[in-house]
């Protein structure tokens, strides 16, 4: 079906100006990208999917600038943690700022350099996950990612990860438009956590792809960076091999726009995926989380765990899916979305979705919005807990299932302090 | 210690007055208790002390030690010595009750210019006075009051008032819900904090927890007002009689 004229001049407006590459197995997975890309045209805020978060700023052809932010009042987040670093600096691969790439366990190359080899694992990952979840839903900005995207990284790993691989993102230019795609193959048992963050740019397109072989065991935990003007759209395609784990926690402070998606997979018995958010935002902030949780054998388990602290008008988003195909039986999916609402301006919107085709699950699903307990404040001033701490230990309080999601403490308690910082930093 | 004169409250957001002209003068190392019929007023009188919102003073003062309460924020009455056992204690999920504790102890000494107490020392002073209150360890890392039954919640609004060591202690119904030996708990944790310079203010319906934490006045407050005080012995005649002789006496 041919798009529409309107649809094809944005969309040839939109890539106009950035260049594909066509050598090797990478050229063609980018190549068919494109053709996905050209049958879908970006998306528009009358897409169903695109209700409540317009994409506008996310497709046009220029990145609106973005000021750089000054985080220096803070210690960067995971600085504490030993790991191997990957620094982009507005999308552009920093050897000098990295480590070097090298990890027992671990196999990780660029993207950049990769992909003009003629074979190459990453061949059965990059824009196949991608390709896969196009369905029921369209995901054009994703596919837009697989064609376009200058660099990423590429991780198999053989056997547990001796540390986390930690992806920095700096943001350095206040008109950067980064594009960069990564593709994460865990062969059956190992264990990797990969840790991203950082702002990006000023726009940021990112796209990972989660290959989780039998009994693998895959860890994310991102801070998305404090900068507030910088806008990003996300994707993580996973699948999941039977047996495997699949968890994946995001920290979202500030940013005037995110869009963060997230399609999983479980295509082998008793895999069990949890995605978590948290998301916090005072002013202009309009956070969206999207995800779509596929059940496709028996026994799995799902958690979606998403919370959001708003106030003096941020908006948030949450749209999630648990689907149960016919055969799925045993399925165990649960998903919640709650907001904290600290003043009236701000704004929840949720869409959660259950389409279930198997007859032996459980299934479960609430959405809820609300205000700060008065009375448990009054309770813990009444014990000299003042204000702003009591109010601090209340908002913890509510994102603490999402943060309970992350395994590792260290890393738990980094994200923890970030956010008693956040509040620290946006009393009432 | 504690003097209240003429305290008139109503609700701020109806227009509902509900103390008429409190009177009440609580010295130093004294325990008072106060009784009356459902309605009266007994939670609002400790809720406006313990700076609640929802209530408007309309008239009148209350002090503690000479300073003016009423106008102080919650946090800081309690940091000057106010503490509030809750008729109903609070859950409160996702904030573990040890946490909460030593956030408050800290918050407290810091109040007050003192040094902050170290983790190890909070940790084995808590061990010890919930051990005596029969809180396990378990019960301390769980969520405030998430899960607890009635009795476990008010023996945990005593060590809360055990490891504050408060100068004025009002305790709001903590004998309800409590079977003989909780009472027994609650009634050995109270009277191991009485202490010259601490004060009580027992709200209660029952001679019984009066038994155990021995009033030296107790007051009898109905419709908004403090209508009788006497000795211990008029427990007794509540006990016996009702309130009806009472308020009839009044009117
Ligand atoms: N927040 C409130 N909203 C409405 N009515 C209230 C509120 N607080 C107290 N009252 C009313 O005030 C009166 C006194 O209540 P309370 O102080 O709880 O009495 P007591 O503790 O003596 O039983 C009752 O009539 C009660 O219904
Ligand atoms: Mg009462």
């Amino acid at each position: 079906m041919a798009l529409p004229q309107a649809k094809q001049d944005a969309l040839s407006a939109r890539i106009a100006g950035l260049s594909l590459q066509r050598d090797g197995w990478l050229g063609a997975a980018r190549g068919e990208a494109l053709a996905r890309l050209t049958a879908m045209g970006l998306p528009v805020r009358r897409d169903e999917y695109w209700r409540y978060t317009d994409p506008a700023s996310l497709t046009a052809v220029e990145a609106p600038k973005a000021a750089v932010f000054d985080s220096s009042d803070e210690s960067p987040v995971f600085d504490g943690i030993d790991r191997l670093k990957i620094v982009f600096v507005d999308g552009v691969f920093d050897a000098a700022a990295s480590d070097d790439l090298s990890l027992a366990g671990v196999e990780i190359e660029r993207l950049a350099k990769a992909g003009g080899a003629d074979i190459h694992w990453a061949r059965d990952v990059y824009g196949v996950l991608e390709a896969r979840g196009q369905k029921p839903v369209e995901r054009p900005l994703a596919a837009l990612n697989s064609a376009f995207a200058t660099d990423g990284v590429l991780i198999r790993v053989t056997g547990r990860a001796a540390r986390p691989v930690s992806l920095v993102y700096v943001h350095n230019s206040d008109s950067s438009d980064a594009i960069l795609h990564h593709c994460v193959k865990l062969e059956a048992g190992a264990e990797i956590t990969v840790l991203e963050n950082g702002p990006a740019a000023a726009r940021f397109s990112k796209v990972m792809e989660v290959e989780v072989a039998e009994g693998a065991r895959f860890h994310h935990i991102r801070a998305q960076g404090r900068d507030h003007e910088r806008r990003a759209v996300t994707h993580i395609f996973a699948r999941l091999g039977a047996g495997a784990l699949f968890k994946s926690f995001t920290l979202t402070a500030n940013g005037v726009l995110t869009r963060n998606e997230a399609v999983i997979e479980l295509a082998g018995d008793e895999a069990v995926a949890h995605v978590a958010g948290a998301a916090v935002g005072d002013g202009s902030f309009h956070h969206d989380d999207t995800v779509f949780v596929t059940h496709a054998a028996e026994r799995c388990e799902s958690r979606q765990v998403f919370k959001k602290v708003l106030k003096n008008g941020a908006v948030g988003v949450f749209q999630g899916k648990i689907l149960v195909k016919p055969g799925a039986q045993k399925t165990d999916g649960y998903q919640i979305s709650q907001s904290l609402l600290l003043d009236e301006d701000s704004q929840f919107l949720a869409k959660p979705e259950l389409e279930i085709y198997a007859d032996d699950v459980k299934c479960s699903h609430g959405s809820t919005s609300g205000a700060i307990d008065e009375t448990a404040l009054f309770y813990l001033r009444s014990r000299g807990v003042p204000m702003r701490v009591a109010q601090s230990l209340l908002v913890l309080a509510f994102l603490a299932e999402a943060i309970a999601e992350i395994e590792d403490e260290a890393i738990a308690e980094d994200i923890r302090s970030r956010l008693e910082g956040w509040l620290a930093r946006h009393e009432h | 210690m504690l003097r209240i004169e003429n305290l008139h409250v109503k609700l701020e957001e109806e227009d509902k007055q509900i103390l008429k002209g409190v009177d009440l003068s609580i010295g130093a190392g004294e325990v008072h208790a106060i009784m009356g019929p459902n309605g009266s007023g007994k939670s609002t009188l400790s809720y406006v002390l313990s700076g609640r919102d929802g209530y408007e003073v309309t008239a009148g003062s209350a002090t503690l030690d000479g300073e003016e309460l009423l106008e102080m924020e919650p946090e800081e009455r309690a940091a000057s010595g106010l503490f509030l056992a809750f008729q109903y204690p609070v859950e409160i999920p996702g904030v573990g009750n040890m946490t909460f504790l030593r956030t408050a102890v800290n918050a407290q000494r810091k109040a007050r210019g003192e040094e902050e107490m170290s983790a190890g020392d909070f940790l084995k002073v808590v061990r010890e006075k919930a051990k005596k209150l029969k809180i396990d360890a378990e019960m301390l890392k769980r969520p405030v009051n998430v899960g607890f039954s009635g009795g476990e919640k008010k023996r945990n609004e005593i060590l809360q008032m055990a490891m504050l060591e408060p100068k004025m202690c009002i305790l709001d119904e903590t004998d309800s819900g409590l079977d003989v030996d909780a009472m027994k708990l609650v009634s050995d944790g109270v009277n191991a904090l009485r202490d010259e310079g601490r004060s009580f203010l027992v709200i209660t319906h029952y001679q019984r927890l009066l038994d155990h934490i021995r009033p030296d006045v107790v007051h009898i407050m109905a419709n908004g007002r403090i209508i009788k005080t006497g000795g211990p012995e008029l427990a007794l005649e509540v006990e016996h009689n009702g309130y009806a002789d009472l308020l009839a006496e009044v009117q």
